[in-house]
């Protein structure tokens, strides 16, 4: 790599002395990336710029948010109502939390098809989940600040869930509190690392660039580039087509802020926090919902082991699993264009993302399937069955069949094993049992030539 | 296109299409309330929709003349009304009408004054305790952002102000000081029947039968919930126009950039 030419000797000057100048044109102009990339590697720059207009409307909007019990609610309505294009701010930052994650997902779903947490990126990957429970930190401690009563509940389930733990448990969820419930400190300790968080998030997407740059990106062939016919630079050609997603990806941003700003919240955060008041469904922004969905799924004990703990350990293990990824896929191949089973277990998958969502938003213990009335029948029959018995003498619940009715939470704990299913057993047997489809030679060999060669 | 390539791009639309779907039907599921309510056509709906200008000032003397009584719009100040086509003249006249306890003065005692236009509606009880103690223990919501902090929003609002039966169904037992609501989830509400035919005065000449009055105060309300909704809508039309060209030319840029790399 040629150091950049320079025509302004004051540039020259600085950059002998500090090579800035040098080390973004090598990093972000002459960076030699696949020819080949689709447009689902949009998303990692996408991320970038959602991250950098996170933290510009977030600031601002610190700038008028009291982060007091008393008068957070308020400062928000204030914000809303009397600062100028307070509104646009707040609906650009809630609604951006989405879109964030809207897009993070898509970036993980991409890495998980193409196979880009394989050697040599697991550094890579890693880093990027570190990013993603970082983010989910951030927002969960974001969604406190309204002090809604959304936030409020949504605060003491979430916070509670640490009172799993035994014996330490009830101890860490006090010094999470800073009380002995969700209160004024709480919200000024979320506060203070919802203003943190973001800026460790800038440190590991440092990190997260530099073990990218080290091996470069990953492409939808999955193989190495060998040599400079198979890269071109990243400007123009990348920055170009990052840009047009950037804007495409805008409009459908746009549209929830400006036209549909509430939609992806919930009507309860428009209450303030009441710690009198439950409210009937306590649910998580949809983001959160697959992770709720595993959460809930456990409503069994096993052993010694409570289902509270049961579900918090697998929730967190549903993300912790992905560091082990790299080695629990044990096909030499990367990407999923040539792997026609890996494939359609990968279609399961994402379904069974969407599925965990699904159940998520629901009331664990509503029928799946049978119609409210037609579960009261059955319960009124089983009750005047156990009726009937107990008064003949005997044991009623012995005597007759409790209806059993499908229930969400069913679906759940079916989803649930799927997606540990998927990682802990058929990742690893897969990859030693696929017939996987020849791999091009090159990056530029077109993948026309694929199909072609087929026939022979 | 190869068919390899195909088949990929045709496995990811899909996958992206099932995300989407699957987001919507994530929400929707949140929002499934309790009662029933019909969905209503309202003047702010859809991505042109305004309040309609008489159904504001209607909607406002519904809620001096009816909700105010017992609920508060503290987060709505006189001169927000300005916003919506009230001119300055008109807006001090109302809010002279209200009392606004101020102070302390300089020997340190409150006192009242007549209301200013930058003062906000003022709530109609001291504090939580007052309104309960006058409510049967019931406590009647700020209706500032009623229309956002209710799941079905507009329709379920004009839904509760016209879901009330003299008689419950069947079966039902209605407790003393309870009524019967369509909407309402649970359908047992502390809050009586507020609008009756005639409640309110109109000054257009418009009927105030209960429907008239549900609708207004419904615009009303949903006004002081999302203040903003009018200036926003237009500029998101602009701004959305304005990424669709930005989209084409990058596109197009786009293209030629790449014109000698396929």
């Amino acid at each position: 790599m040629a150091a950049p030419a320079m025509n302004n000797r004051m540039i020259k000057w600085f950059d002998d002395r500090l090579p800035v100048f040098s080390f973004m044109h090598h990093q972000m102009h002459e960076y030699p990336t696949p020819r080949n990339l689709n447009y689902w590697w949009n998303f990692g720059s996408l991320a970038g710029v959602m991250l950098v207009i996170m933290i510009v409307t977030g600031i601002v909007l610190a700038m008028n948010y009291t982060p007091t019990a008393d008068l957070a609610f308020g400062s928000v309505e204030r914000i809303m109502r009397d600062v100028n294009y307070g509104w646009l701010l707040r609906y650009i930052h809630a609604n951006g939390a989405s879109m964030f994650f809207i897009v993070v997902y898509i970036h993980i779903f991409r890495g998980l098809f193409y196979g880009s947490y394989k050697s040599p990126r697991e550094v890579l990957w890693w880093l990027g989940i570190v990013i993603l429970l970082l983010m989910m930190a951030t927002a969960f401690m974001g969604y406190v600040l309204p002090w809604g009563q959304m936030s409020f509940w949504g605060a003491t389930v979430i916070t509670n869930l640490f009172s799993a733990f035994p014996l330490v448990g009830d101890a860490i969820v006090t010094w999470l509190w800073g009380g002995f419930s969700v209160d004024n400190p709480t919200l000024n300790r979320f506060y203070s690392l919802h203003y943190l968080l973001p800026f460790v998030i800038v440190g590991v997407v440092v990190l997260h660039l530099w073990a990218l740059h080290t091996h470069g990106s990953n492409n939808p062939k999955g193989i190495d580039t060998k040599g400079p016919q198979d890269s071109i630079p990243f400007h123009p050609y990348y920055t170009v087509k990052d840009l047009f997603g950037t804007a495409v990806f805008f409009i459908v941003y746009a549209a929830f802020i400006f036209f549909f700003p509430d939609y992806l919240g919930h009507a309860d955060n428009y209450i303030p926090a009441n710690p009198l008041v439950t409210p009937p469904h306590i649910v998580p922004e949809w983001y959160f919902l697959p992770f709720y969905a595993i959460l809930r799924a456990f409503d069994f004990d096993i052993w010694f082991m409570p289902a509270k703990l049961l579900g918090v350990l697998a929730m967190f293990a549903s993300i912790l699993i992905l560091f082990l990824l790299p080695w629990l896929d044990t096909s030499r191949v990367r990407s999923g264009t040539f792997r026609p089973i890996f494939k359609w277990f990968f279609v399961i998958l994402i379904i069974d993302c969407v599925v965990l969502g699904y159940v998520g938003a629901k009331a664990p213990n509503d029928p799946l399937i049978a119609s409210e009335e037609t579960v009261a029948q059955e319960n009124e029959a089983y009750n005047a069955c156990v009726a009937k018995a107990d008064e003949a003498g005997k044991v009623g619940e012995d005597e007759c069949d409790k209806p059993f009715v499908v229930q969400y939470v069913h679906l759940g704990q079916l989803a649930t094993l799927y997606y540990f299913f998927h990682f802990l057993l058929l990742l690893p047997i897969l990859g030693r049992t696929e017939r996987t489809l020849p791999l091009p030679t090159s990056i530029l060999e077109p993948v026309t030539k694929h199909g072609a060669g087929a026939g022979k | 296109m190869s068919g390899e390539g195909a088949m990929t791009r045709r496995i990811v639309t899909g996958l992206a299409a099932t995300i989407l779907l699957g987001m919507g039907l994530a929400t929707t599921a949140q929002a499934s309330g309790g009662g029933s309510v019909d969905e209503r056509h309202w003047s702010f709906q859809g991505i042109f929709g305004t309040y309609d200008r008489g159904g504001l000032r209607r909607g406002l003397k519904v809620y001096q003349g009816v909700c105010a009584s017992c609920h508060g719009l503290k987060y709505i100040a006189f001169r927000h009304l300005q916003d919506v086509g009230f001119t300055e003249d008109e807006v001090k006249v109302i809010a002279v009408d209200y009392t606004i306890e101020a102070g302390p003065d300089d020997a340190g005692d409150m006192f009242d004054r007549p209301g200013k236009a930058s003062d906000r509606f003022p709530s109609p009880f001291a504090n939580e305790n007052a309104a309960r103690s006058s409510n049967g223990g019931a406590l009647p919501p700020d209706l500032s952002l009623i229309v956002k902090a209710r799941e079905g929003g507009a329709d379920y609002l004009y839904g509760l102000l016209t879901g009330y039966h003299d008689e419950a169904p069947e079966g039902v037992v209605v407790p003393d000081g309870m009524s019967y609501n369509d909407a309402f989830p649970g359908h047992l509400i502390g809050m009586p029947p507020p609008l009756f035919e005639g409640s309110v005065d109109y000054e257009d000449g418009t009927e105030a039968t209960v429907e008239q009055m549900a609708a207004d105060v419904t615009t009303f309300l949903a006004w002081s919930a999302s203040p903003e909704m009018e200036q926003r809508k237009r500029m998101g039309i602009k701004v959305i126009l304005f990424l669709i060209v930005l989209s084409g030319l990058l596109y197009a840029v786009k293209r030629k950039v790449w014109a000698d790399v396929h």
